[in-house]
């Protein structure tokens, strides 16, 4: 009994940092409307700032007043990433808000390591709280008690601050109704500055609480902003209340889940969060939010079919791609196979992310669970090479099937959350699982029958593939389909309105949206002849989401230039530098801020201003004309 | 005999302790052109989105076109045969006039989950005929997104028809419109509905469009239906006079001239 007493303070003490986190995204969220991806990364910034600063001053002021610095120098920190970059995107959709935090999340990866190394730092112990306390036999550090009554006197504070001062009552107005406190003359600016400061300020201090507790590293970051997303979500964003609640929840289950399932215990929270979606969407004490904005939101320029000479133009650069092997070697075809199957990958979000206005933050779930697939059908039951590719995808159209049911009910940054969150499952399971999956040392030896083994044929195989998808993926964007997807994505109303069931519309085009990108991956198995947990990461998630933001989310097959462009790059900027999370995450948060609709977008932009600009001019001459009689 | 194609009895529906609608009761037949008013919080909107479906009532019948469409949803009783348009326009920006229309006609030949049809080339002529009735004919390749409103409203039109509809369910259609827009919309509407005997509900604000165009006009009051009747006997109607045009304005032809200005 005494074991689990403890087991659940424990709980109550992680609980204590995952709130202050969480309670920061809220504030910033209920204000900013942003969901600020950055916001482990300014936990891990404020976990290293406190290490330092605790490690040169020293006695019991050096360290108490070391880590209140040290979220204050975070939070100075985040006013000017707010005064710079987030002022200039507050309008922008939600989706590249998340881009753009997320790229700055990579840039303080690689900064983190320039300045403290890549080794994990183990900081001082706390003065006064070092000892443990004796409970039945069992110890409970006293570090832990004093966090666990923290996080209580947290949020009495933030409660006494948003009911009792002037300010708290302007940020609960500007929550309510952001446009109508500007009206009442309401300095905007500074407001969102300070909710900001104020939010960042927690995290950095969630971050530097914890180093008594926990090693400092540079992985910290996704770590804590995954499981925050996850409290943010069940406590319903927007709601301290719900963030403290929510956080006790995860962190207990946390605890038990490791005595209970000890091979699941990740997935129990996201089981857990899947629920309280499914029956309150906007979590436990959120309340319903109006209507997401669409993804697209740039221009309103009505999609057209390829013309006839742009089909030549397509068909030309397919020929060419195809000669490739006449002249370049083995290293360039591998590389070009590689390259072919993100295009697949990213039509395939693409198709999901532009056409039904659903961007899925966990892309990579379909394209690894295709990857299994492959890696099951070959190695265990030993299919031939054209079944597994044929049936490995399989795996990806269920996976697909079963999350984007339950995604699909949701929207916007709920509907990004959720299939994050989904993404983490299959990556646990893949991790976890080592029986089936191998774990992380993945499956080994899925190579291509002969026919298929030279990188030329390989490399035939992939592109003639790539080709098909593509070509597939947009005569179904010109279908009546494509046409009810566009519809329910445009207008639910309207949509509703004139008999579409946009659920099943929706649930239909992630189906096929998770088919195809099962297809990439299994291609992918066969290219590298393995089957990491890789294929399932975060970051592979977010590689697709980028590609298909390079090439224009709001165009109808821009992913395939974004992926080419990107995956060269990518593959290139690797051999070139050690900092190339630094490189792009920077080239994220500058694609985001200064060309939103990416490189095909950006060249139709172009042409249509061209255009428009020789109507006027021939309006001109007749109008001259007519002036003239 | 004019068959009835929407009959609503005993409809009530409460938030809280406010009674939004109490026991309302009307029919409307076929061909019939027939006005919701009422005071602001007079619950005409909860009214018309329990007859299409978005909100369901506490109690009482709806019976539309033969059927029981109470707890149906909005998209079953488009089926039906409804067809509807919005107080704020709601139509697809991305696409082009015709292609709106196009998704509609897709809709109503089931072809929703045809991944490899064209749509260009689906009912192409029966968009083009609906948009030449409603007068967008000549703006069928324009972006809707680059619409003016009182086009749009228009276009919203048009869509609301391609179902072939015998009753729709027209929200504020005039509203946000400039007067001279008020009127052609309306004349425009009332037109096609006498033409193809369609039904139409509507409920307005604006009393020269009302009293111009309704056969018969139904005026809400806190929930309750207070008057019920032709424009003329509304009109004349001592109650609906005192509660909802306020005292000291009369509405009679002398007035009208010089209203809308």
């Amino acid at each position: 009994m005494a074991f689990y007493f403890v087991q659940f303070l424990t709980g109550l003490a992680s609980a204590a940092s995952l709130f202050l986190v969480a309670s920061g995204l809220s504030i910033i969220f209920g204000v900013t409307r942003i969901v600020n991806f950055a916001h482990g990364a300014f936990y891990m910034l404020g976990a290293y700032v406190a290490f330092t600063l605790t490690e040169r001053f020293s006695g019991a002021l050096g360290f108490w007043g070391g880590i209140v610095v040290a979220a204050l120098i975070v939070a100075i920190i985040g006013v000017l990433v707010e005064m710079v970059l987030l002022r200039r995107i507050y309008h922008a959709p939600e989706l590249f808000q998340l881009l753009a935090t997320f790229g700055l999340t990579l840039m303080v990866q690689d900064i983190v390591v320039m300045i403290w190394g890549p080794d994990d730092l183990l900081g001082r112990r706390a003065p006064g709280f070092k000892g443990a306390v004796d409970f039945f036999g069992q110890n409970i550090p006293s570090y832990d008690l004093f966090l666990i009554a923290l996080s209580p006197i947290v949020l009495g504070i933030l409660w006494l601050l948003f009911q009792r001062t002037r300010w708290g009552v302007l940020v609960r107005a500007a929550t309510q109704d952001r446009d109508m406190v500007a009206a009442l003359g309401v300095n905007q600016k500074w407001l969102f500055t300070s909710v900001f400061a104020l939010g960042v300020f927690l995290a950095a201090l969630g971050g530097a609480l914890q180093i008594p507790r926990d090693a400092v590293h540079h992985a910290l970051d996704l770590r804590i902003i995954v499981e925050v997303f996850v409290v943010v979500v069940i406590g319903g964003l927007g709601s301290i209340i719900g963030a403290f609640v929510a956080a006790v929840l995860v962190s207990e289950l946390n605890a038990f889940g490791i005595l209970i399932f000890p091979k699941i215990s990740i997935i129990l929270v996201f089981l857990v969060m899947a629920v309280v979606l499914i029956v309150r969407p906007w979590g436990l004490f959120g309340k319903p939010e109006a209507a997401a904005r669409r993804t697209p939101g740039l221009t309103v320029t009505p999609w057209r079919p390829l013309t006839s000479g742009e089909r030549l133009m397509s068909l030309g650069a397919l020929v060419l791609a195809a000669m490739m092997p006449l002249f370049a070697g083995n290293y360039a075809l591998t590389v070009g196979s590689e390259i072919a199957i993100f295009v697949i990958f990213a039509a395939s979000l693409h198709f999901l992310m532009s056409v039904g206005g659903l961007a899925s933050f966990g892309h990579a779930a379909y394209f690894g669970l295709g990857a299994y697939g492959v890696a099951f059908l070959a190695k265990a039951a030993g299919l031939p090479m054209i079944a597994s590719l044929l049936l490995g995808p399989v795996l990806g159209l269920l996976g697909a099937a079963v999350f984007g049911f339950f995604a699909v009910q949701l929207s916007g940054v709920y509907f990004a959350m959720l299939t994050l969150a989904f993404a983490q499952i299959v990556w646990s399971i893949a991790f976890q699982w080592v029986e089936v999956t191998g774990g992380d040392n993945g499956i080994l030896g899925v190579w291509p029958e002969r026919w298929a083994a030279s990188p030329a044929n390989f490399y035939w195989l992939s592109l003639g593939i790539t080709a098909l998808v593509v070509t597939v993926l947009r005569v179904m964007v010109f279908s009546p389909f494509g046409f009810a997807l566009r519809a329910t994505r445009d207008s639910p109303l309207r949509s509703e309105a004139i008999g579409i069931n946009g659920k099943r519309v929706q649930w239909t085009a992630f189906v096929i949206s998770g088919t195809v990108a099962g297809i990439g991956g299994a291609l992918f198995a066969y290219l590298k002849g393995s089957v990491f947990p890789d294929s399932v990461g975060i970051s592979l998630s977010v590689d697709a989401l980028v590609m298909v933001l390079l090439g224009g989310v709001e165009t109808v097959s821009g992913a395939v230039i974004g992926a080419i462009v990107f995956k060269a790059a990518n593959i290139w900027l690797v051999s070139q530098t050690d900092l190339s999370k630094l490189v792009l995450g920077g080239f994220i948060v500058l694609m985001v801020v200064a060309f939103p609709k990416g490189i095909v977008g950006t060249l139709e932009t172009i042409r249509n201003r061209r255009r428009s600009a020789e109507a006027k001019k021939s309006a001109l001459v007749t109008s001259r004309i007519e002036a003239a009689e | 005999m004019v068959p009835t194609l929407l009959s609503v009895e005993a409809l009530s529906k409460s938030y809280g302790g406010v009674h939004a609608v109490r026991s309302v009761s009307f029919e409307l037949r076929a061909g019939e052109i027939l006005a919701l008013i009422g005071p602001n919080g007079a619950g005409k909107s909860t009214c018309f989105d329990m007859l299409n479906g978005q909100n369901m009532p506490d109690s009482g019948r709806i019976h539309l076109l033969g059927e029981d469409t109470v707890g149906r949803k909005p998209r079953a009783i488009w089926r039906l045969g409804v067809g509807r348009t919005f107080q704020i326009t709601a139509t697809f920006p991305t696409m082009t006039v015709r292609e709106n229309v196009q998704v509609a006609l897709v809709s109503y030949g089931r072809q929703l989950f045809n991944l490899w049809g064209s749509t260009a080339a689906y009912a192409r002529d029966e968009a083009g005929r609906l948009l030449d009735l409603v007068g967008m004919g000549a703006y069928a390749e324009r972006p809707c997104g680059e619409l003016a409103y009182g086009d749009l409203k228009r276009l919203e039109l048009a869509i609301a028809l391609a179902n072939q509809p015998r009753l729709l369910l027209m929200d504020e259609p005039t509203a946000g419109m400039a007067p001279r827009e008020r009127i052609d919309l309306m004349r425009l509407t009332a037109s096609i509905a006498r033409e193809q005997a369609i039904g139409v509900l509507f409920t307005e604000h604006d009393m020269d469009v009302v009293f111009e165009h309704a056969d018969r006009i139904l005026v809400l009051n806190r929930g309750s239906l207070i008057a019920e009747g032709s424009p003329e006997e509304v009109r004349g109607n001592p109650q609906v006079r005192a509660i909802y045009l306020g005292e000291g304005l009369v509405y009679d032809a002398r007035h009208r001239e010089g209203a809308g200005a």
